[in-house]
């Protein structure tokens, strides 16, 4: 292949604008592919966030073409038939430089979801028996493969609109924990996801689940969460 | 702010007046259009719904659930996209359910019983 990209970069922190660079376009070329041979080859300047280049490390999520993706596993054939790319840092997060986001706040809402594991037995003890066709089980192992990459957190119209919602990558995660039997901080967690910027804020929009390159689905996690504030509560009367 | 077994009632109860509303809207569709498919005149309505119990019924549950589910529908939306903060958007909606009520409620007595 002979032709060339035209590449709209993003440069610059909350303001700045977008460069224009041309990059040679070669067979089964990535996304990040592109932003690196940039970055090598025509502006060392340029700043971007990578590690694994294998869809593992959820590190190299941007605006792509205005649709939040992992560029490491997003070819250029499948989003610029065109021949033409727009590279922004992803929406919801400020800007620290050029295509980095400031993950800051996203893993701090993690921490406000109780994200955290919190288990009562220590290395004395014997091994926890999960059993993997358990229903529980099950409903953790549907999200239990996030890559807290931050597609579904940028895709979200409601973290847009009211920046103090939790989001959908903290209320997956929860979900997840809240059907971890091993797990003893339930009642604390339901509490801290169920609140105003909880669960409930969400209109199940689904754009989480429609961009989530892992294929997972935070708003079935979500409607479980509220399924469960609600039974919960009816059980407490 | 609103505490969290509070906004856990809110959304339940906006969800059961969902399905109400879902079943009364769907009625009162098809009473409207099998009623006045030869045409008819306010004073023949009147004269079908005065002193039914069942329209009255109806109705007066179909008031409640938008007195339930507008307001907290409304406070929502002028929460993101107005930027309004908790208090001003819940006396809002205080106020809003307060009106669909009162002109709800006045509206079926006036069909109903007047």
């Amino acid at each position: 292949m002979t032709t060339n990209l035209e590449v709209k970069v993003w440069r610059g922190k909350e303001e700045g604008g977008f460069v224009t660079y041309e990059v040679p376009r070669f067979d089964s070329q990535t996304v990040l592919d592109v932003v690196t041979h940039i970055q090598r080859h025509i502006d060392p300047g340029l700043s971007y966030r990578y590690a694994c280049r294998v869809g593992m490390c959820g590190s190299c999520a941007m605006n792509v073409n205005g649709v939040a993706r992992w560029t490491c596993r997003t070819h250029v054939a499948k989003v610029a038939p065109d021949n033409q790319l727009e590279l922004a840092p992803l929406p919801n997060l400020p800007v620290v430089k050029d295509l980095v986001a400031d993950m800051t706040e996203f893993f701090d809402k993690w921490a406000r979801a109780r994200g955290q594991f919190k288990g009562s037995k220590t290395r004395h003890d014997d091994f926890a028996m999960v059993e993997p066709g358990s229903p529980e089980r099950r409903s953790a192992d549907e999200g239990i493969e996030c890559i807290n990459c931050g597609v579904c957190y940028a895709s979200c119209d409601v973290v847009t609109w009211r920046p103090d919602f939790l989001g959908p990558a903290a209320l997956n995660r929860a979900w997840t924990l809240i059907n971890d039997v091993r797990d003893v901080g339930q009642a604390e967690r339901l509490l801290a996801v169920s609140g105003d910027a909880g669960c409930h804020a969400c209109h199940t929009q689904g754009s989480c689940t429609e961009r989530c390159p892992k294929h997972l689905a935070p708003t079935a996690a979500i409607a479980g969460l509220k399924h469960l504030s609600v039974t919960t509560l009816r059980r407490q009367k | 702010m609103t505490d969290t077994v509070t906004q856990v009632r809110l959304w339940y109860w906006g969800r059961i007046s969902s399905m109400v509303l879902a079943f009364c809207v769907l009625v009162h569709l098809a009473v409207i259009i099998y009623a006045v498919r030869g045409g008819l005149t306010g004073a023949e309505v009147l004269a079908r719904t005065h002193g039914s119990w069942t329209f009255g019924l109806f109705y007066t549950v179909f008031v409640l659930a938008c007195a339930v589910h507008v307001p907290l529908g409304m406070a929502r939306i002028v929460r993101e996209s107005f930027g309004w903060r908790e208090p001003a958007s819940n006396a809002l909606a205080g106020v809003f359910a307060l009106l669909l009520l009162v002109l709800g409620l006045r509206s079926v007595y006036g069909v109903v019983l007047a």
